[in-house]
């Protein structure tokens, strides 16, 4: 799963520094999906995530259209979306710590469709107590959590995401698994 | 209970729909398209930061922004007007029928395609030439059948001519946009006589040449069409023009012997 998204981001420097224009909306496709999902549990809203997956791309191209080609062939497109991304959603949680009559987490997850009603309620229950119990903790072990397991992303490109070492990475990871385990259970 | 990495993959959603139109609309890569009158009806002509990237017909425009998606893995707006430039250039392309300078976006077509679409667009409204004219043309002499593939996915008819390349057996040949009546239809347009263009070429006359000047030319040619009967001289080919003690026309080139 891994190797295959990597493939997929795989030559998007090269490609973008022989042509900005032409290569950008490959690395919004590429990139889309796995940055809104991340911003989705990072903000708890909808419609922040949106906002802050376009506005992430929307930086990251006057970004790419100043840097020389030099620069954008060395980049790591990802890990530096991520940056930005990362960077819009700390704010954006800032400014809603600081009005606290903002909503937030406004519109519930879509459950999901395929199985029968009960057995969905079960799973939109299941799946709201573990976003609440993600949200309660500390922004840089929430942010390690999700970018490893909703993410998908290895912990290398994490730590230069982060920017911080890989083994505070992995130990923030394994901190926030066992808190997330240990708060469900109290809770059941 | 299912493990917790497994549970926090599961809240993995995919992107809203409206992400990537957004962004491309932002940051001005969106492409967009008008719609302008032609022969053959309103045909939807669309752009790029580029230029002209598709031309098509469609009974209605979600038909055509989802040939457009489906082509090139891009959405496509309405836009009310092209930038200036590249609307002044549209309007001449598509009432003269040439393509001048109209800036085209062919990304993604081999230089063989390119070469083939730049040559197409040289040639002039209300006349045709060959398949094995535009081979010889690009430097790619005996190739008319990858000519006639090229031309038959040409994304740009119309701002493009490939409605002007031609059978040298006199039939009109393939046309992509639409049916293939459409090609007669726009050579009618333009002035040509199709019929009489047809019946030439059916008898095996590939060159018409002028007694005055000793030169010979396509019959479409504009020089051709004006040597009177008294003058005019039939070949069927180049090495009977050069028999003759004709040369090629300098404006039409037609294969020399």
């Amino acid at each position: 799963m891994r190797t295959k998204t990597n493939t997929a981001v795989g030559g998007l420097a090269a490609e973008l520094a022989h042509d900005r224009d032409a290569a950008f909306p490959r690395l919004v496709r590429t990139l889309q999906d796995g940055l809104f999902a991340g911003a989705l549990r990072l903000t708890g809203s909808r419609t922040d995530a949106e906002e802050i997956t376009q506005e992430s791309f929307v930086r990251a191209y006057r970004a790419l259209k100043s840097y020389p080609d030099e620069r954008v062939r060395e980049l790591r497109v990802r890990e530096w979306l991520w940056t930005i991304t990362l960077n819009l959603c700390r704010n954006r949680a800032r400014a809603r710590a600081r009005r606290p009559e903002a909503p937030s987490g406004e519109d519930p997850a879509v459950p999901d469709p395929a199985p029968g009603p009960e057995q969905q309620a079960l799973v939109t229950a299941d799946r709201e107590s573990l976003e609440r119990h993600l949200a309660r903790l500390p922004w840089a072990i929430r942010a390690a959590l999700v970018l490893r397991y909703v993410a998908d992303l290895p912990y290398a490109e994490i730590a230069t995401a982060l920017d911080r070492p890989v083994g505070t990475v992995r130990s923030d990871v394994h901190r926030g698994l066992q808190r997330l385990r240990q708060s469900l259970e109290e809770e059941s | 209970m299912t493990d917790i990495t497994v549970r926090l993959a599961a809240l993995r959603e995919p992107a809203p729909a409206s992400i990537f139109p957004g962004v491309l609309d932002r940051t001005g890569l969106a492409d967009h398209y008008v719609t302008r009158p032609s022969p053959l009806g309103p045909v939807f002509v669309a752009f790029t930061s580029r230029g002209i990237s598709l031309v098509d017909l469609a009974a209605v425009p979600e038909a055509f922004a989802a040939r457009y998606r489906a082509r090139f893995g891009r959405p496509v707006l309405p836009a009310a007007e092209p930038p200036a430039p590249l609307a002044a250039a549209l309007r001449k392309a598509l009432a003269e029928g040439r393509t001048g300078r109209l800036p085209l976006d062919l990304t993604g077509l081999s230089h063989f395609q390119e070469a083939v679409l730049h040559k197409a667009a040289e040639i002039p409204p209300g006349e045709v030439r060959p398949y094995s004219w535009v081979a010889g043309e690009i430097g790619h002499p005996g190739s008319e059948r990858a000519v006639g593939n090229a031309l038959a996915a040409n994304p740009v008819p119309l701002v493009v001519p490939c409605h002007r390349v031609v059978r040298a057996d006199g039939r009109l040949g393939r046309y992509s946009l639409g049916t293939d009546d459409n090609k007669r239809l726009l050579l009618e347009a333009e002035g040509l006589e199709v019929a009489a263009h047809e019946s030439l070429a059916a008898r095996g006359v590939r060159y018409l040449g002028s007694a005055t000047t000793g030169v010979y030319c396509h019959p479409t040619c504009r020089h051709a069409r004006r040597i009177t009967a008294r003058h005019r001289m039939e070949f069927r080919d180049a090495r009977a023009a050069r028999a003759a003690g004709y040369r090629p026309c300098r404006d039409c080139r037609p294969k020399a012997a």
